[in-house]
């Protein structure tokens, strides 16, 4: 029956001069989706709509549910096309829709036409009423309200008819590539990937830096993390993956740093590393999967001295999260499952039995001045091992 | 340089038996149950191999049933035996360092009203014949125990156990898991009063997905597959009959010069040993004589976690397994390890290492020499 949806959008509606671009991103980010959808589509961008045209057969189910994942849609509207053969024949062809969409005929409703085609015969107040008439006198248990109406059925009369009436709702939020990029510090855990598809509903293109630590973590760790950026690419588009080999750093501090400190001390390079990445590749910040007092590393103490060794903004957007809320959106967005498989990640391998969780910022640069030898190379070579991945959901 | 020390988890499939499946793929492709030609050809593989089998075990060929590989083996014999049998009794024996495919089954048929007794070990991990004996009742209907215990490498006192079994009760049925044990050992399930033999082809340097099982003939036993009767109704569904040929021709080849072998994998296995005991805070689990496999050695290395060891091994291009896989959120301790009391301390730092008669010496002294660098290295950096 659908052969179109029609994609309507929230924020971007109010973006005045610049609102182009939110549209044109828009429209990339549909086709992205859409490439992993059986059959043939045409995103089409005219007076102010957005659509997405199938040219072939396609599965509905699985159209709607890619398009769930596009940042900037607000709602889904699958569209019914008709031929302009008369007004009789809209009339029996909305009457047959209606049947077809609503089996159970206790509602009201209310219908608005939009005549853009404007040498149609009839004007839009005429056709809200007879195509009103029709309906009322096909099943007579509708009934029409004009301000709260159940359904609202739509006409949009062009060189062809448009008729909706069902709107699915779409995620929300900016199209992605319309606020710059930002760098991703992606451990195996759940709450970066998270935190990596929050900040992309607000249009934020991501990078992602991953450190490993062989012998102490193992390939499968590494793939599970690969595992992770590949499903949050499907909201975010693809992402650059850059993995770093941490373990010279990490046993470089176990050997200088008194042990309850060495969790703190290991973060602030990996935070120094990630942003010299972010630098080099032109991204606006780092955003973390941190949320306050959840372990002794993201006490606002601990927070502080983290941040203290960043020079760019470090966005955190599961600041004010629980843990519970962490988990219901990883759920929703189906990293869960991969990110509670039990493999070791670099944070936990030396971890110490009672890490500080009130860390003085001067003691902890004083304590890291027992690196000064040879941590510059050390950083340098970790940067060297840099390996990067594109993940693509589409791959 | 690579070097796979991992054949009791798998092992290369030999060129020949890879050749040998190539050709019937892709030329004598034939469902061994088509009236026509292709077919026969195709259930002549299948004779072919049953008879290659039966020989090896000096068992009749109508006694061997093809399978997917040990665990449906080991699936078919406590189910099927279980189903025929619950009217004259609803008890099992088996031990506590079987293999999952066991003791998941088990638990499956505890669930079902089965009353299932796990025999503990010694330090070795050797079953105790008293405690058989003690475990039997006239309720028994099976007793279940492995040929060669899969972590450790212990060898179980099957011949004995199965003297002991028939000589209380006749009626009891007695199972042996040969996985680990066939090809490294000569097993006669006839001489040694075994009813039922589990073998699983990939292990002995055959293909993955097939296996057997040896049911003697005087066996009641019930199948757990249904469908178009293949195999006299005892496990329908298609022959898998380059599995079957390959698994074949793999066997043949491992009772090939068997003695000469044997000795070489003792000499290897001892050759590792004492190279591996030159290393401080290090011990061996198990026998490590002729009274153990050739193949397996379980080291546990103080202060060092499994894991880590392996993926550092792994770095080296030494492939290992770890003695009972264990992570910072999910540990999975070992039961066997458990049950022959390895201390606490060792249970996430023990490496099983497994040889097959293709590893070389020099393999084995480039594993010693990598083992010697690499557990002070880790030892310097342990969780505090």
């Amino acid at each position: 029956m659908y052969k179109s949806f029609l994609i309507k959008y929230a924020e971007i509606g109010v973006k005045g001069k610049n609102r182009y671009i939110f549209e044109d991103r828009l429209c990339d980010q549909i086709r992205y989706a859409l490439e992993r959808c059986e059959g043939e589509f045409e995103v089409t961008k005219t007076q102010g709509r957005i659509y997405v045209n199938a040219l072939s057969e396609f599965d509905f189910d699985e159209v709607v549910e890619n398009l769930k994942t596009v940042f900037g849609i607000w709602g889904i509207c699958p569209v019914v096309k008709l031929e302009d053969e008369g007004f009789e024949t809209l009339a029996r062809e909305v009457v047959s829709y209606m049947d077809k969409v609503y089996p159970d005929k206790n509602f009201s409703f209310k219908v608005e036409t939009r005549r853009a085609r404007k040498n149609y015969p009839k004007e839009s107040m005429e056709v809200n009423a007879d195509i009103g008439a029709a309906l009322l006198q096909a099943f007579p248990e509708l009934s029409v309200d004009v301000h709260k109406p159940d359904v609202m059925l739509h006409i949009e009369i062009r060189e062809k008819i448009f008729v909706y009436s069902t709107v699915i709702p779409g995620p929300g939020g900016l199209p992605i590539g319309t606020n710059g990029k930002g760098t991703l510090l992606l451990s195996g855990g759940i709450d970066s990937p998270v935190a990596g598809y929050m900040i992309s509903k607000r249009g934020v293109k991501i990078d992602a830096v991953y450190f490993h630590a062989p012998p102490y973590t193992s390939e499968r760790a590494k793939q599970k993390v690969v595992d992770l950026a590949k499903i949050v690419s499907k909201y975010s588009g693809p992402i650059n993956l850059h993995i770093i080999n941490f373990t010279d750093i990490q046993l470089y501090i176990y050997e200088k740093c008194p042990h309850d400190e060495l969790t703190i001390i290991m973060r602030r390079y990996m935070m120094r590393i990630a942003q010299h990445i972010a630098q080099q590749t032109g991204s606006l910040g780092l955003i973390t999967g941190e949320s306050i007092g959840q372990v002794a590393s993201q006490t606002m103490q601990s927070l502080m001295a983290t941040n203290d060794v960043c020079t760019i903004p470090v966005y955190r957007p599961l600041i004010g999260f629980d843990k519970e809320d962490i988990v219901d959106v990883s759920k929703k967005i189906d990293t869960y499952e991969t990110s509670i498989l039990p493999y070791e990640d670099c944070c936990t391998i030396f971890v110490a039995k009672h890490p500080v969780t009130k860390p003085n910022l001067n003691v902890i640069r004083i304590h890291e001045k027992n690196l000064e030898e040879k941590i510059d190379e050390l950083v340098q070579a970790a940067l060297d091992t840099d390996e990067i991945i594109e993940v693509k959901w589409n791959d | 340089m690579e070097v796979y020390l991992d054949n009791s988890a798998t092992t290369r499939c030999l060129p020949d038996v890879a050749k040998l499946m190539t050709q019937i793929m892709c030329e004598d492709y034939g469902n061994p149950s088509s009236m026509h030609n292709k077919g026969v050809e195709a259930e002549k593989y299948l004779r072919k191999a049953k008879e290659t089998i039966a020989k090896l075990l000096k068992v009749q060929e109508k006694e061997i049933l093809f399978t997917s590989g040990g665990t449906e083996s080991d699936n078919i014999a406590l189910i099927g035996v279980a189903m025929a049998h619950c009217r004259e009794g609803r008890h099992i024996i088996t031990t506590q360092i079987e293999h999952p495919a066991i003791l998941q089954t088990c638990a499956f048929l505890e669930e079902q009203g089965f009353q299932i007794t796990y025999l503990p070990v010694d330090k070795d991990g050797v079953v105790s014949l008293a405690a058989l004996e003690k475990a039997m009742t006239r309720q028994t209907i099976l007793v279940s125990i492995m040929h060669t215990n899969n972590e450790i490498g212990a060898l179980q006192p099957i011949a004995q156990a199965g003297e002991l079994i028939k000589r209380m009760n006749p009626n009891t049925l007695f199972h042996v898991d040969a996985v680990q044990g066939f090809g490294k050992s000569k097993i006669y399930p006839k001489k040694m009063n075994i009813d039922l033999l589990s073998v699983s082809a990939h292990k002995i340097h055959g293909p993955k997905g097939v296996g057997f099982l040896y049911i003697n003939e005087k066996v009641k036993i019930k199948p757990i597959i249904f469908g178009g009767g293949q195999q006299k109704g005892m496990r329908s569904g298609t022959e898998n009959v380059p599995g079957i040929a390959g698994m074949a021709l793999a066997a043949e080849e491992a009772y090939c010069n068997f003695d000469a072998k044997m000795d070489y994998l003792y000499s290897i296995k001892q050759r590792f040993i004492d190279g591996v005991c030159k290393i401080e805070g290090i011990k061996i689990n198990g026998k490590t004589g002729r009274d153990s496999a050739p193949h397996v050695v379980s080291v546990s290395v103080q202060g060092v976690r499994s894991e880590v060891m392996l993926h550092a091994l792994e770095d080296k291009g030494i492939y290992v397994s770890a003695g009972s896989a264990c992570a910072s959120n999910k540990p999975s301790i070992s039961a066997t390890l458990k049950a022959i009391g390895v201390e606490k301390q060792f249970l996430d730092s023990t490496l099983r290492f497994s040889f097959s008669a293709y590893t070389t010496e020099e393999e084995i002294d480039y594993t010693l020499q990598q083992l010697q660098t690499i557990i002070p290295m880790l030892r310097r950096y342990v969780r505090k």
